[in-house]
């Protein structure tokens, strides 16, 4: 299989020789094209369509198993609901709670607005804590990401070192992840043996002679290749997958022992908390962590789960620090609809089952959130005014099945919904520079006509018997419409229209059943 | 720069939650610490134990000491590390079967642990349904890092301290995380699935767990 260029090329200009780690792609996320624009680049990469095909039917399957199992599964997961709604609705008690607790504890928190002040925070801890060498070793963290905090380490002369298998694979292919559990989903091993051939030895041990491309032996090479940087490490930065408020106690949930590494062996540890994490007591993880591990990995439980409270004498950091930020969330919360997407716990279990995703994979997104929680989070967040996040609420086709598995209810195709009105109405208010001008989108008219119609079964029927009309004209003529002209055009550009049907599904019951439900 | 910021995103949450009542309060509709109906405990501990692909076998009290050596011995574990607190007849039956015995006191350096083949450990408390056996790091458990570094872990669970589910466990779990002390939920040996999606057991845990269940009263 060959390599795309970018794996082989970012990595040997000569801005790169003066880097500590291997560099990303250039650019900032928030300026990737439109999500229709990237979408058509990555159908385009048939290695990735072939992986994501395979990874996420696997992962669905599992998915499916591990829920099925369980007879309280629905009651779990509106459980997990509730929590989460009645920490939200009251989330400065409890982030004032949490703090206390932590200080308590023996933790330091600190307050960060944006990513940035968030960054300045870490380097200054980091900058007090290091040893000899310049470097960190990092637990797999979403909110570090999404504050992009590795280069601002970098900038800064400090080497983070990824040390979850996929973020290494990631990392040392100078590329960026495209999915939040398993991020490098998109490479196949032969690029990973690639990689790791290239590039381990640049950044520390190099990969073992003869290296195949058997995932044990891939996995392998990463255990030795990481674990001399766990031995002398001494800043390890985590994110929490959850944060008790009573206790001041933070929960990582991981499978390979890397983050047990970090958490245990560095002598400083810096976690980096979103808002939105905290939960009330220590007895709610009893519902957190049967519904995490089902939704995410498929699994009955991760390997690995984490707790600690402040340092503990004799085990583990003596220095323990908590980043709380806020980046976007409380304009999250500040909308009464929007909030329920802070209720997510970052299973992507929406991504593993979402028909869009699956066809594109995460770069699309222009985010480190991809998928239905990304399309509706990443512009919640950034707001809708870069081309990237104002098309992302259109990234979907509203077929409901992110809900269905979302363990925490969020009702994603609503929000969906509601953030392409959030788009619509900035694009009017911009168009009218700012006198509320309508210029509607044409789709939110269409479902609300559509709404009407089902509402009222006779303008329905009279809708459906255009369309049966339509198809015995075209019946035998051809199987698709292909692209329609405007104003159909945005929606038909991407999708086949299949031709009407000759007789409706209520024609066809009328035909073949009784009144009373029999078949004729 | 700090407190201004807290102040300043409190005084946002604040804002944000304008529309909420101060009694507002989302009931939640849930019973802790229920225990789930199975068949057999034990029974369902083992299978789930297995399906992780780790060791599992039953024996008395009595017999933990050599079945330990055995064990240590059939994955060629030539040292251990022994934690405070366990049977000290653990230790003489692996001096007699030739195995170095470390103990932590003087805490052993990272170098030395990752050097050392295995370590056994005892456990809090274990849930049937999901395999999960939780370490508060107790005496007989020894602090995190040492059973996480060696590469074998032989973990040693009395029957008493299987229970159903997480709820029962959490709730078992609880007294020593508001001591602030911490815990390890372990279910299975490490693995990934980050390559294809293809399970790989043993990344950077041991790579072998090997659980004794211990039946009968007796030493163990
Ligand atoms: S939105 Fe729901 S399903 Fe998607 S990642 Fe978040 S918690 Fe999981």
């Amino acid at each position: 299989m060959n390599i795309p260029l970018s794996i082989a090329a970012v990595g040997r200009d000569t801005a790169d020789s003066v880097r500590l780690t291997p560099a990303p792609p250039p650019g900032r996320l928030i300026d990737s094209p439109r999500f229709p624009v990237q979408a058509r680049v990555e159908l385009g990469n048939a290695v990735q369509r072939k992986n994501l095909h395979q990874a996420m039917t696997t992962i669905r399957a599992k998915r499916a198993v591990v829920t099925a199992e369980l007879d309280n599964w629905e009651q779990l997961r509106l459980a997990g609901e509730a929590i989460k709604n009645r920490t939200l609705r009251h989330l400065d008690h409890y982030l004032v709670q949490l703090e206390e607790s932590l200080t308590a504890a023996g933790t330091t928190v600190h307050w960060a607005r944006d990513a940035e002040e968030a960054n300045r925070i870490i380097v200054g801890l980091v900058e007090e804590s290091l040893g000899e060498r310049r470097e960190v070793v990092k637990v797999k963290s979403m909110a570090t990401q999404e504050i992009d905090m590795n280069e601002a380490l970098e900038e800064a002369g400090i080497a983070a070192w990824e040390t979850d298998l996929a973020e290494l694979i990631v990392q040392l292919g100078h590329d960026r992840p495209s999915h939040i559990l398993v991020p490098a989903i998109h490479r196949n091993r032969s690029e990973v043996r690639e990689i790791f051939n290239e590039e381990m030895g640049r950044y520390g041990r190099p990969a073992p002679e003869g290296l195949d491309t058997e995932p044990a032996n891939l996995a392998g090479a990463a255990r030795l290749h990481l674990r001399e940087k766990f031995l002398r490490a001494k800043v390890a930065i985590s994110g929490a997958n959850f944060a008790i408020a009573e206790s001041g106690t933070l929960v990582v949930v991981e499978s390979e022992g890397n983050g047990r590494m970090c958490l245990t062996l560095a002598e400083t540890l810096i976690s980096v908390v979103g808002i939105e994490k905290v939960i009330p007591t220590l007895e709610d993880l009893e519902v957190f962590l049967q519904l995490l591990p089902r939704s995410s990995t498929g699994e009955r439980m991760n390997p690995y789960t984490s707790l600690w409270t402040g340092p503990s004498s004799g085990d583990g950091p003596t220095t323990t620090h908590v980043v709380l930020i806020d980046n976007g969330r409380t304009k999250v919360l500040a909308d009464p609809v929007g909030r329920d997407a802070l209720r997510c716990i970052r299973c992507s279990a929406c991504i593993n089952v979402c028909p869009v995703y699956e066809k594109v994979g995460g770069h699309a997104y222009g985010s480190v959130y991809p998928g239905p929680i990304g399309a509706v989070l990443t512009p919640m967040l950034r707001g809708v005014t870069s081309p990237v996040d104002a098309s992302l609420p259109f990234a979907s086709t509203l077929c409901g099945a992110c809900f269905d598995v979302c363990p925490v209810r969020i009702p994603l195709p609503d929000l969906l919904v509601h953030m392409r009105h959030k788009v619509v109405e900035a694009k009017a208010e911009a168009a009218s520079g700012g006198r509320g001008l309508l210029h509607p989108h044409l789709e939110p008219v269409l479902m609300r006509a559509t709404g009407t119609m089902f509402a009222r079964p006779s303008l329905w029927a009279a809708a459906v018997a255009g369309g049966t009309l339509g198809g015995r004209i075209l019946k035998g003529h051809v199987a698709h419409f292909g692209p329609l002209p405007w104003p159909l055009a945005s929606w038909t550009g991407a999708r086949d229209v299949p031709i009407p049907p000759t007789e409706s599904y209520r024609a066809w019951y009328a035909r073949t059943h009784h009144e009373d439900g029999s078949l004729k | 720069m700090s407190s201004s910021a807290r102040e300043e995103i409190l005084g946002r949450v604040r804002l944000a939650l304008a529309d909420v009542p101060p009694a507002d309060e989302t009931p939640i509709p849930w019973t802790y610490g229920q225990p789930r109906a199975l068949d057999d405990v034990l029974d369902r501990f083992e299978d789930r134990i297995i399906d992780y692909r780790a060791a599992f076998e039953r024996c008395s009290g009595a017999e933990v000491p050599a079945r330990v050596a055995a064990a240590l011995a059939r994955y060629c574990a030539r040292s251990a590390v022994l934690p405070d607190g366990l049977d000290d007849a653990i230790g003489a039956a692996l001096v007699a079967s030739g195995v170095a015995v470390r103990s932590d006191r003087p805490p052993l350096t990272r170098t030395e642990l990752d050097a050392t083949g295995a370590v056994v450990t005892t456990c809090a408390v274990a849930a049937a349904e999901t395999g999960t056996i939780m370490l508060d790091h107790g005496p007989g458990q020894g602090r995190r890092a040492l059973s996480l570094v060696p590469d074998v872990h032989v973990c040693i669970v009395r029957a008493d301290q299987v229970v159903s589910d997480i709820p029962e466990a959490v709730a078992r779990t609880v007294r020593a995380l508001r001591e602030r002390r911490p815990v390890t939920w372990i279910s299975g040996g490490s693995a990934t699935s980050d390559i294809e999606l293809t399970r790989v057991e043993g990344v950077h845990g041991p790579r072998t767990l090997h659980v004794l269940l211990v039946e009968t009263e007796g030493r163990g």
